[in-house]
């Protein structure tokens, strides 16, 4: 049985604004295998994107984290000091942020990016040998040699984001975090920067926690997903699991109201609306906009728990 | 009308914007964020002060030349002191200060005046009309200004009075505001609600009054700051050199009688400390309004939430 | 056969620069007419570049074409005078994307309606125009008492989206252009307002035109679809026969690189690495010809005629060359016959 590469334990972390301490991610517990791919699910205010920077404590404020631990093998990093987690970042975790198109630096070459990133971390080698690397990193990533020379404006989308991808794997990481990596690509180049992610991923046997709102790209590309709501984690499964046999009425419901190419069929979208972050409802965070929810709902917060094998849902009807 | 989209099934709640707490406390909050602004204005309401109270206690007609005892250095009887023509400092500052400001005024206003109209029409109708316009504005802004005003002020025969000199600084006066706001508009009508307004109805003009306006004015304003003060330079600048209305008691004028006497060399340091403090507090106050104003205008501070 | 709105050869270049004009054609010899007896919902789709927001303009009167003549009910909209234009602006209406950029800043969001209503004198006094407000309101499922009265920050974008197709009902037109009204909206939020623009079809006669990137819920909500590949159109037809049989090659990678929210993994074969080639503005061939894995020697010649392969479908590619091509004067019309 292959080891938990990461491990997140009730994570706790909120965002501090002038009417209070409102929570985005309420304690959230999850692990990934090595070489295994996980997606994050979630639709805006979902609290993903801030799950996805606490683990890398990338987080500005005022968002803080106020309790948990995030396991890195055996190491919690929650604990380590700046520059230690300094290290970690990019050395084991990598992170291909939202819009990361734009991450690029606007007057550096792309292979003077790739050197700064590895030079950043210690990474002692001659001239020549950082030129191989770049070369070999490009290739990696399907991108011709004559980009390394080149400016990110010189670059298209697709092109700029496998650079991202690029200096996220230069120096190898264990685990890969993309944040919405293709959100702003057509549908064609998407399937390829995905399809060079995979790639990437199972030369270098690193894990990948694939942050999106895409229900169809988790589909394709992802092992287990996690579906979150309103900060929750409200089910974690098998991939296939969460089509064919989804637990959460949350799940079954976004499910639904997703446009299939299959057929025509009637929209069926999730009346109400999400709750606001700052005012959750009592209870299980769903219930009002439940279908089946019952008196117990509006009092008690459902556990998280495996209901099935490897499937965890947080809901009293299970 | 039948229903078409599905309840929104919890009560409809606001979305974390904050909530709106007292008008007053809100204001206060601002104004502690804004320093600028509150230095600005303490430092206009304070000359304001000066000039409303002092009419009241202070003989102005003594600013006129011949009704004092000539040089008398800062007294108890002649706070300000009195310059070599037999004018009681005091009642000049006090008489002077609105004269420079009301041209100042005139000038900035008819200037913005004129600028928003031209802007507006230039940027939002484009084509050969902005074309004109705006070729006309840049070739404008190439000529030194003064110069210009210079030979304005020149080749009028009689002398002129305080109206006059508003009006010949205000010849130039529409020039920048005429570009800075043309710009803002080119950019602000692309905003969708421009379209939609459009698809609305709306005809060219009431877009322009009831769409884009309103957002312009935080811009207007600090616009409008910005065209009195360089307006108040310009007519002290034109006043220092002996062209402005030789009778008033202006602050520009007293500067040229500071001048014409050699104040500076013959020691009578009252007489020129009196207008220059005047014309610090006048700009430094301007200034800050504009750096507090420029603030409330900046879109990323007034687009809230 | 009458038409609401009709394109005919539409061209729209846009030219920068003073000295050294260069020019990017962003939609080549489009036509499209849409029946005013029978009303129908079109999607148009197309990725970045391909020009559907070039087109939602055009359609609206907000640029005029380089070429070709946009007609609404048969007077072209540059000529028209401008009683006409308030009718035009009376029957064709739209959705906006970006549910926040729509909004003026400086008003509450009773000013998006209130304006509509004011200028086409939807009600007779203040009563009844607040009365007319609250019903649309509630048809979109939002409580007047808590939408009206806000700024537009104050409401989710979701909401505002909803306050937006309110708006659209006001006026009851004859055909809404909706350029990409769901994608900056919430996934379960999007079946909703599809939903509505459905039973809005269906209920008051409304067409549709869908502009959007998403082939899903283009498939899901229309009739016929146009795709559009860098400005010019490559497959269009009954909806039914374009995603599950489709015939151009761009349309093919197109449905092949979707990703398919289902059990079923249908990303297998790689794609393979071809980037967009930069083909020279002007160059004479097909557009698709450095991309096509079927690409011949008269691709590279002239882009190829509209051929008519089905009865309710035309595909732009010689590979059909042995169908007759859509006669010059009929394009557009290929949708006006009943497609079921």
């Amino acid at each position: 049985m292959t080891a938990d590469v990461l491990r997140v334990h009730d994570l706790l972390v909120y965002y501090d604004t002038p009417v209070g301490a409102v929570t985005a991610v309420n304690h959230i517990s999850f692990s990934l295998k090595a070489g295994e791919r996980l997606g994050l699910a979630g639709e805006s205010g979902s609290g993903k994107s801030t799950l996805a920077l606490s683990i890398l404590r990338l987080l500005k404020p005022p968002g803080r984290i106020a309790a948990g631990e995030v396991w890195l093998d055996d190491v919690n990093l929650m604990t380590l000091s700046a520059e230690a987690m300094r290290q970690v970042r990019l050395a084991q975790i990598a992170l291909i942020p939202q819009g990361s198109m734009n991450s690029l630096n606007p007057v550096m070459r792309i292979k003077e990016q790739i050197a700064d990133a590895l030079k950043d971390h210690g990474v002692r080698l001659s001239k020549r040998q950082v030129a191989e690397r770049v070369h070999d990193l490009l290739q990696w990533v399907g991108l011709r040699p004559e980009v390394a020379n080149m400016f990110p404006h010189e670059l298209s989308g697709g092109m700029k984001q496998r650079a991202c991808i690029a200096i996220a794997m230069s120096l190898r990481p264990k685990v890969i975090i993309a944040d919405e990596p293709t959100s702003a690509l057509d549908v064609v180049v998407q399937k390829q920067v995905m399809e060079t992610l995979a790639r990437i991923q199972t030369d270098l046997q690193a894990a990948v926690i694939l942050v999106g709102h895409d229900m169809g790209l988790m589909a394709q590309f992802v092992d287990r997903l996690g579906v979150m709501y309103a900060g929750q984690l409200v089910e974690v499964s098998p991939v296939r699991d969460i089509f064919t046999q989804p637990l959460h009425p949350y799940t079954q419901m976004l499910i639904a109201s997703l446009p299939s190419l299959a057929q025509k069929g009637t929209f069926q979208g999730i009346p109400g609306l999400p709750p606001a972050l700052r005012a959750l409802p009592p209870g299980c965070v769903f219930h009002p906009r439940c279908p089946h929810a019952v008196e117990r709902c509006q009092t008690e917060a459902p556990l998280f728990r495996e209901v099935r094998p490897h499937a965890w849902a947080a809901c009293h009807l299970l | 009308m039948r229903r078409i989209l599905g309840q929104a099934s919890a009560p409809v709640q606001p979305v974390p914007g904050v909530a709106r707490p007292g008008r007053l406390a809100a204001g206060l909050r601002y104004m502690r964020r804004n320093i600028s602004l509150v230095v600005g204005l303490l430092l206009l309401v304070t000359l304001a002060l000066f000039v409303g109270i002092g009419h009241m206690v202070v003989d102005t007609s003594k600013s006129r030349a011949l009704s004092v005892p000539a040089l008398r250095p800062p007294s108890l009887q002649y706070p300000f002191g009195t310059d070599r023509q037999g004018r009681d400092l005091l009642a000049t500052m006090v008489a002077g200060t609105p004269l420079t400001l009301r041209i100042g005024f005139i000038a900035g206003l008819l200037g913005v005046g004129v600028g928003t109209i031209l802007g507006f029409i230039s940027a939002y109708y484009r084509g050969k009309l902005d074309t004109f316009i705006r070729g006309g504005v840049d070739i404008g802004l190439t000529v030194p200004g003064l110069l210009v005003l210079i030979i304005i002020a020149v080749s009028l025969k009689q002398s002129l009075t305080v109206n006059q000199m508003a009006l010949v600084v205000a010849s130039l006066a529409w020039l920048n505001p005429t570009r800075t706001i043309r710009a803002q508009v080119l950019s602000l009508r692309e905003r969708g609600y421009v379209e939609v307004a459009r698809l609305s109805g709306m005809s060219g003009p009431e877009i322009i009054l009831q769409e884009l306006m309103p957002n312009l004015l935080p811009y207007l304003a600090a616009t409008l700051v910005n065209a009195v003060s360089s307006a108040i330079l310009a007519s002290i600048g034109l006043e220092v050199l002996g062209l402005g209305p030789v009778d008033a008691p202006t602050l520009g004028m007293t500067l040229y009688w500071v001048n014409y006497n050699a104040a500076l060399i013959n020691g009578w340091w009252w007489w020129w400390l009196a207008p220059l403090g005047i014309i610090l507090i006048v700009f430094l106050g301007l200034f800050f309004l504009t750096v507090g104003l420029d603030e409330i205008a900046n879109p990323r501070l007034r687009r809230a939430g | 056969m009458t038409t609401l709105l009709e394109a005919q050869h539409v061209t729209k270049i846009f030219s920068s620069g003073i000295l050294d004009r260069h020019s990017t054609v962003a939609l080549e010899d489009f036509s499209l007419a849409i029946d005013s007896e029978r009303p129908s919902i079109t999607a148009v789709v197309g990725e970045s570049g391909s020009g559907k927001t070039t087109l939602a303009r055009l359609l609206l009167g907000l640029v005029a074409p380089t070429r070709g003549k946009v007609l609404y009910k048969g007077q072209d909209l540059q000529s028209m005078a401008h009683a006409a234009w308030h009718a035009f602006r009376r029957d064709v209406q739209v959705i906006f994307q970006d549910p926040y950029e729509v909004y003026n800043p400086f008003y509450r969001v009773d000013h998006i309606l209130n304006t509509p209503v004011a200028k086409f004198k939807l009600a007779s006094s203040k009563a009844a125009a607040r009365a007319l407000i609250a019903e649309v309101l509630q048809a979109v499922g939002l409580r007047p008492e808590e939408t009206l009265g806000r700024f537009p920050h104050q409401l989710s974008g979701g909401q505002r989206q909803r306050v937006m197709v309110a708006r659209a009902l006001l006026l009851r037109p004859r055909l809404i252009v909706a350029d990409e009204p769901v994608s900056m909206v919430d996934a379960s939020l999007r079946a909703t307002i599809l939903g509505a623009l459905r039973t809005m079809h269906l209920e008051h006669g409304i067409s549709i035109i869908y502009i959007t990137h998403d082939l899903a819920t283009a498939y899901q909500i229309s009739d016929n679809i146009v795709v559009l590949y860098r400005g010019a159109v490559v497959e269009a037809g009954d909806v039914e026969l374009v995603v599950k049989q489709p015939q151009h090659p761009y349309t093919q990678l197109l449905m092949s690189s979707i990703p398919l929210a289902s059990a079923e993994r249908t990303w297998t074969t790689e794609t393979g690495t071809g980037t967009v080639g930069l083909q020279a503005a002007g160059s004479a061939g097909c557009k698709f010809v450095d991309r096509c894995p079927r690409a011949m020697a008269p691709c590279l010649q002239a882009v190829p005629p509209l051929f008519h392969t089905e009865r309710h479908r035309v595909v732009s590619c010689y590979l059909y060359h042995s169908t007759p091509a859509l006669a010059v004067a009929e394009t557009g019309k290929e949708f006006t016959e009943p497609t079921r």
